[in-house]
């Protein structure tokens, strides 16, 4: 038993290993207790011992700790005294050392955030100059066009995007329900910008269009400069009107500049038609959402506490057919002022 | 034994193998408690050690000189001291509205540890040279402005909830917003390269900006 170990042993010390004829029993944990002489203090079978033990080692971990199992069996050489109780704290020891070097490599290769560093290397200027491109569409798109890879932009329009949302329950004047309105906001925005991300890559890749993932994602985080813009604006200026205008001029431009992107990625009418009508739609109908969904609720909710006592127009302004109205009345009245000078 | 040990070490190791590494004794954690020991001292001495590095650092954020106190004996009680305190001034008066009607006490720490987190991990990603805790040290420090603008917040709503209160509660947040953010900037941006600073600025100033709005909006319940 002994020989045949000798034949398998793997780790043969640079000062040529310990000639396991020497120790009998070596094949167990146990020490032999007939086997051991006088000079008990360093005995040669609890070298045997921790022959084994490193062998067992070996087993579990990497070729690259063997210089580190040398020096520990030095060390533990050192220390070791052939009592039993001594040994079962080695053995536990030991088996700590190689779980815990086990864990810190899975943690550097995991969750090392230098995986992510690549898209984080950008300067000031170049993050203005995506900030004013994705408002300008693109003319060509019968080649590809370049779509930077860069998640620092994205990330930090959509926690703006959050800020917005949260300063416009402020100034639209409620009551705040900060708790509800926080984890809200927070998840409406990650939740488009990561949810439609995938799902629009997904159906690039049905439609085999030649965009990434990370482009993807940036390219839809850039895009929501134009959000953030038309609601910072219309947070802040109460008219319905001024809304709609800008929801067309700048969410439109955003949006045509990133339809125009994919389709300089997509070949084939039919692909083109679907990946971009899902994008247009899912992105002008989330700015609309934004817009009205959020006041509907902070309205929804003032209604259940105050009560029917105060009259909703003049909580806010948004009650929509009443400005719209007016709106089209002056307009119409002017009109017919105009014509009827002439 | 000495000579024993002697004896197998002349036989194990050969002369041209070079010898080196860590020797550890694992048995047990028997560390000699000579030369640094704090366990033995009264608990009162631990804090008044800890508290007064603490008011340490309050006093570096309060005046922010480009020193490395902050940086380099970090701690995280003030920063815990100063988030339970908005936290729980930030409940306000009874719980008596059934809706949520102001921040939870998790609410607010989990905004501010994890935007904390998020800042330290973007400026970490922008190539920063200063260590995790550090950063979550100088940006829980550098709240203390902000917990002095909702106390006097606090204060001044005591009196009449009227536009002449808001108006003077929102001269109060805005300057102590911009304290803070200053008072961060000046240690965490010297950790950056000179040309990527606009680029950790602006996630402060958004972090700052999300508490000062809840500091504003804070109107106690009647």
């Amino acid at each position: 038993m002994s020989a045949s170990q000798g034949s398998t042993n793997t780790n043969t010390e640079p000062w040529g290993s310990f000639d396991d004829n020497v120790i009998q029993g070596s094949g167990s944990a146990v020490i032999d207790m007939e086997n051991m002489d006088d000079t008990s203090g360093s005995s040669f079978e609890d070298m045997g011992e921790i022959h084994q033990r490193e062998e067992e080692e070996e087993e579990v971990t990497a070729e690259a700790a063997a210089t580190e199992e040398d020096n520990g069996e030095y060390g533990e050489f050192l220390g070791m005294k052939g009592l039993k109780g001594q040994l079962g704290r080695q053995v536990a020891d030991e088996v700590w050392q190689a779980g815990k070097r086990q864990a810190s490599k899975a943690f550097n290769l995991y969750a090392n955030i230098d995986i992510l560093r690549p898209y984080f290397d950008v300067e000031p200027n170049q993050v203005r100059n995506r900030l004013v491109e994705s408002l300008i569409p693109v003319r060509m798109i019968n080649f590809p066009q370049k779509v930077a890879g860069e998640l620092y932009g994205p990330m930090m329009l959509v926690f703006t995007m959050v800020a917005i949302l949260l300063h416009g329950m402020k100034t639209s004047g409620t009551v705040i329900r900060e708790g509800t309105l926080m984890g809200t906001a927070i998840g409406t925005c990650f939740g488009y910008w990561l949810g439609v991300s995938s799902f629009i890559y997904f159906l690039a890749y049905l439609c085999n269009a030649q965009i990434t993932m990370l482009q993807m994602l940036s390219l839809l985080g850039y895009g929501l400069f134009s959000h953030c813009m038309v609601l910072f604006i219309t947070y802040n200026v109460h008219f319905h009107s001024l809304f709609y205008i800008l929801w067309l001029v700048i969410g439109g431009l955003s949006t045509i500049r990133m339809v125009a992107v994919l389709i300089s990625r997509t070949v084939g009418q039919t692909p083109r038609l679907i990946l971009c009508g899902t994008l247009a739609a899912l992105h002008m109908l989330f700015l609309l959402y934004l817009h009205f969904a959020y006041h509907k609720m902070v309205e929804g909710i003032l209604d259940t506490l105050e009560g029917p006592n105060i009259p909703p127009i003049q909580r806010v302004a948004r009650d929509v057919p009443v400005v719209a109205n007016a709106v089209v009345n002056a307009t119409i009245k002017s009109i017919a002022a105009v014509v009827q000078s002439q | 034994t000495a000579c024993k040990f002697a004896g197998l070490s002349d036989i194990s190791i050969s002369e041209d193998i070079p010898v080196e590494g860590d020797i550890s004794v694992p048995v047990g954690s028997q560390n000699p408690d000579d030369d640094f020991s704090t366990l033995d001292e009264p608990v009162k001495d631990t804090i008044l050690r800890d508290l007064r590095a603490v008011g340490q650092k309050f006093v570096h954020v309060l005046y922010p000189k480009k020193s490395s106190a902050l940086l380099k004996d970090w701690d995280l009680w003030g920063p815990l001291l100063l988030c339970v305190t908005l936290a729980l001034m930030l409940q306000g008066g009874s719980a008596d509205s059934g809706e949520d009607g102001r921040p939870q006490f998790a609410e607010v720490f989990v905004i501010i540890w994890f935007g904390s987190v998020i800042i330290t991990l973007n400026s970490k990603l922008l190539g920063g040279t200063i260590s995790f805790f550090q950063s979550l040290c100088v940006l829980g420090y550098c709240i203390l402005p902000l917990t002095v603008a909702m106390i006097v917040c606090r204060i001044i709503l005591l009196g009449a909830l009227s536009s002449v209160s808001f108006v003077v509660r929102l001269i109060v947040v805005t300057a102590s917003f911009c304290w803070s953010t200053f008072a961060s900037t000046a240690f965490l941006a010297d950790s950056q390269p000179a040309n990527r600073k606009a680029l950790v600025v602006y996630p402060v100033f958004l972090f700052y900006f999300v508490i000062s709005w809840m500091i504003l909006t804070f109107s106690p319940s009647p």
